[in-house]
């Protein structure tokens, strides 16, 4: 087991952050930590990282105890905190070069692991970190965590605020890390990247709603989703908000998701109550459950 | 539910006539390097405007020109009537705002934020009273009144922000990625904030980088590399570029600039 | 709260204790040559007064530079030979009143106070006599003959900028990192907290010596300060206050949580103690006793009387050697607490 975690719990002043935590990463696994800020994840990572002690339970990373042998933790693992820091008047370069030697290393030594992110960044590598774009960034970040060839890899948020394309990119990128036998703990808010994980741990407000594999998670979704449309969208929402047995109603991009309370549900009925509404352009069909509507409806 | 229907209905015949946004050529240079290179477009009022593009696109600039915090380089742009080369004060006060990073003082209770703004936006002490306990009411918070901004949850800040940028009833208010971080049930409680506000004549200009509230939007536009590369309704982009939703439509367009 | 308040209470406490142009308990040696009953009641009223202190007796007029440079006097008063016989015989005497003007004010000070109690003694006698009688006093400036007071102005001014720019310059160096995030990075790593407050004062210790060269350069060209002394010497004791004044720095830096707080103790928590309690303007024998126990704590104090020494006394390390120490010491000390304080986690 690379990463261990049981029955941790912290607060601030009074004020629970996480109650109770527990879950493992296995080794060489790609595991997210799937909630909404304010759920807990970053205070779970600085738990994990040895930078915070939690006030009851315990862990390990890589074997090594984070209040006992935290220097141990601290010499092998790569960290990326959620806000960028990384030194902003140094150079791309120079940024590498600094991370590489307080490690121990050179870029050349591992060069081969960072390729790949590197090579994006490599035209700018004078530039100052500070005139970066959020995408670029986030790669260089990246490359400092990586560049001491840690067994672990902690990322906290490491694509939010940054726009879709870099996001996709960003993923490609870890997952041909996994492949390099690196164990990764990956933190987002973003429910769309949670499919890409191994496993996933949904969590929303300081516990663990549910812990398993992305496609089992949806597989043993039981209620089924209607993908609804029809002209007039904002109205439509107001509409099957009225419908005596809606379950729930949620806009979902083009579509909106409908769960009715009742199992033999027709959605025929639905059709019939919205053309009695004056709707047009009517679209009703069976959806795909996403990993946002199941964490939506625990 | 008639009335809504009806208010709703009319907004759609109300768009297409009054503009609220005119941009002509509108172009920001610093230095040799040009962040919005001539970008032209208009928003009609009561329109829900999704402005996207990827990171280091011009967005942010071109925001910035058109709330009156940045000055032009070249070009137009009339935002509520004003120009935003002239006439700032007028424009700063006929906007609202609101943006991720800014939205309370945290060591303020919710009805001494709400106060402050209001006097700010120089609304009279009964209006400000008349606003607190609407908007309370339609956020349920009577409980939460007397509690520190600080002390709320992510998605409580930004309902509340969002109500306090429309204190003194703008025309038009602009949203910088109002929903990073907030739980998906928030957000879409969020977004119908967003409708009900357009319904009532308001217009929305909004940034996000979640590609399926660009799907809520009435039209939208991408930036790419300082110009506009696309501007039209989700529907339209979707089939022109021959993908199912908005994100296969920025995966196409929206490159990373450095 | 209390850097709002607290600070600029405590330090107009300190000032007004402190500034005064009066002097008191100065130090001062004599050099006895008659040891007669005269000499003996003229010194018991010298000393009975709270001006001076009679610290020491020395025997030849060749001790009298080496306590000058020792710092240990203010002044040497010098009875001629004969004192007594020239009072009797030929209505006067003479008394020598040597200072070291290394600082013009008190020096001055000194010779009028000497002068007063004189002339009060000799008051004194003429009551009881039909003649006057007159001690004749001939005042001789050390170090200082033109009685220049950018003498030991250049040499303060340095010290307190040198202080304050290195001490500000580090303080928040450490803070920074704390409020950027970078800070975060460097703990999750294998740099030990030694290594980053070392690396941490370097460079400033470069930029620093920079500032002291252009000061001392001015000094010497533009306000014709004498160097007297060894210039290494004074290279190398003007590298160590930099460094003492650094690591003060990194200290508070160590300790405070924002920039804002670091800033803040290291401009006004340092500036006004520094100037008062350095003795570079308001002497420090002057002041109340818990401020001279004070005065000792502070670094500037004695790199003051150090620098002073060797630009003006030409004084060797033989005889700052005691200061020096002090200064070691403390930076060795600064830089063990900052070690100590470095949080090693967030909270």
């Amino acid at each position: 087991m690379s990463i261990q975690v049981h029955n941790i719990s912290k607060s601030y002043n009074k004020i629970s952050a996480i109650d109770s935590i527990s879950f493992e990463v296995k080794e060489g696994e790609l595991f997210g930590l799937i909630g909404p800020d304010g759920a807990g994840k970053t205070t779970i990572f600085r738990i994990l990282t040895t930078l915070l002690l939690a006030n009851e339970g315990s862990a390990t990373v890589a074997g090594f105890d984070v209040v006992l042998d935290y220097k141990a933790i601290r010499n092998s693992v790569g960290y990326m905190p959620g806000k960028f820091s990384l030194y902003q008047d140094l150079t791309v370069e120079e940024n590498l070069n600094f991370f590489a030697t307080i490690f121990g290393t050179t870029i050349e030594e591992n060069y081969n692991l960072i390729k790949d992110i590197y090579i994006q960044i490599e035209p700018f590598k004078t530039r100052r970190a500070g005139a970066l774009s959020g995408g670029m960034k986030q790669k260089l970040a990246l490359c400092c965590a990586l560049i001491h060839k840690p067994t672990v890899l902690f990322l906290d948020e490491p694509t939010t605020g940054v726009d879709p394309v870099s996001r996709k990119e960003f993923w490609i990128m870890l997952k041909r890390l996994q492949e390099k036998g690196i164990t990764i703990l990956v933190s987002t808010p973003y429910m769309d990247e949670a499919a890409l994980c191994d496993r996933i741990a949904l969590i929303q407000k300081g516990s663990i709603l549910k812990i398993d594999k992305p496609a089992t998670i949806i597989k043993d979704y039981k209620k089924i989703i209607y993908d609804i449309k029809a002209k007039n969208t904002h109205q439509l929402i107001q509409d099957l908000k009225n419908y005596p047995s809606q379950y729930s109603v949620f806009a979902f991009g083009e579509y909106i998701h409908y769960i009715d309370e009742n199992d033999n549900f027709n959605p025929m009925d639905l059709q019939n109550y919205l053309e009695q509404q004056q709707h047009t352009e009517i679209e009703i069909r069976v959806s795909n459950p996403t990993i946002e509507d199941v964490f939506m409806d625990l | 539910m008639l009335k809504n229907k009806i208010v709703s209905l009319a907004r759609n015949d109300k768009m297409n006539k009054e503009k609220i946004i005119e941009v002509q050529n509108l172009t920001k240079q610093f230095g040799s390097f040009t962040a919005v290179n001539s970008i032209s477009f208009d928003v009609y009022k009561g329109e829900i405007f999704g402005f996207l593009g990827a990171n280091g696109a011009g967005k942010t600039t071109a925001m910035k020109m058109l709330i009156g915090i940045s000055k032009p380089t070249s070009g137009e742009a009339l935002v509520a009537g004003f120009d935003v080369k002239t006439n700032t004060e007028m424009v700063k006060r006929s906007i609202g705002y609101m943006s991720q990073k800014f939205s309370m003082y945290d060591d303020l209770t919710i009805k001494e934020n709400i106060t402050f703004f209001g006097g700010i936006y120089g609304l009279s002490k009964a209006r400000i009273k008349e606003k607190t306990a609407q908007l309370v009411a339609e956020l349920g918070l009577e409980d939460a009144i007397d509690k520190l901004v600080g002390s709320l949850p992510l998605g409580w800040k930004q309902k509340l922000s969002f109500s306090v940028a429309l204190l003194h009833e703008p025309k038009i208010v602009f949203l910088d990625e109002p929903t990073g971080g907030v739980d998906p049930i928030t957000r879409r409680q969020f977004w119908e904030m967003i409708y009900a506000e357009a319904n009532k004549g308001t217009t929305i200009f909004v940034t996000t980088h979640y590609m399926d509230e660009a799907e809520y939007c009435d039209r939208v536009s991408i930036m790419v590399e300082g110009v506009i590369e696309a501007l039209d309704t989700p529907k339209n982009l979707k089939a022109k570029y021959n993908v199912a939703s908005m994100n296969d439509v920025f995966l196409k367009l929206a490159r990373n600039v450095e | 709260m209390f850097i709002l308040f607290g600070m600029p209470i405590a330090q107009i406490m300190l000032f007004g204790f402190a500034i005064t142009n009066e002097i008191n308990n100065v130090n001062i040696a004599i050099l006895d040559k008659s040891q007669d009953s005269e000499t003996h009641k003229v010194i018991d009223k010298i000393s009975a007064s709270n001006y001076f202190k009679i610290n020491k007796a020395i025997t030849n007029e060749n001790q009298i530079e080496s306590v000058f440079k020792k710092g240990k006097v203010k002044a040497v008063l010098v009875f001629e030979k004969d004192f007594i016989k020239n009072m009797q015989t030929q209505k006067q005497a003479k008394i020598q009143v040597i200072t070291d003007a290394t600082d013009p004010n008190v020096a001055n000070t000194i010779t009028n106070y000497v002068n007063a109690i004189l002339l009060n003694y000799t008051q004194e006698i003429n009551k009881n006599n039909t003649s006057s009688h007159q001690i004749q006093t001939q005042t001789q400036l050390y170090y200082n003959p033109e009685l220049k007071s950018v003498f030991t102005f250049v040499p303060g001014v340095m010290t307190i900028i040198l202080m304050l720019v290195s001490a500000m310059m580090t303080s928040i160096s450490i803070t920074r990192e704390k409020e950027l995030g970078t800070m975060e990075v460097l703990l999750v790593s294998p740099i030990k907290p030694f290594q980053v407050i070392i690396g941490k004062v370097f460079p400033y210790i470069f930029l620093s010596i920079i500032n002291a060269a252009i000061i001392l350069l001015l000094g010497f060209f533009v306000f014709k300060m004498p160097v007297e002394g060894n210039l290494f010497l004074l290279a190398f004791e003007t590298v160590l206050f930099i460094t003492t004044a650094l690591s003060l720095g990194i200290l508070i830096s160590t300790v405070s949580n924002s920039q804002q707080t670091a800033m803040m103790l290291s401009l006004m928590g340092l500036m006004l103690p520094v100037i008062i309690l350095s003795g570079f303007i308001f002497p420090i024998s002057s002041m109340p006793l818990p401020l001279q126990i004070m005065s000792n704590i502070i670094p500037a104090k004695w790199f003051i009387i150090i620098i002073k020494a060797i630009l003006l006394k030409g004084a060797t390390l033989n005889v700052i050697w005691k200061e020096t120490l002090i200064l070691v010491g403390m930076t060795v000390f600064f830089i063990a607490i900052s070690i100590k304080k470095y949080k090693i986690r967030l909270e």
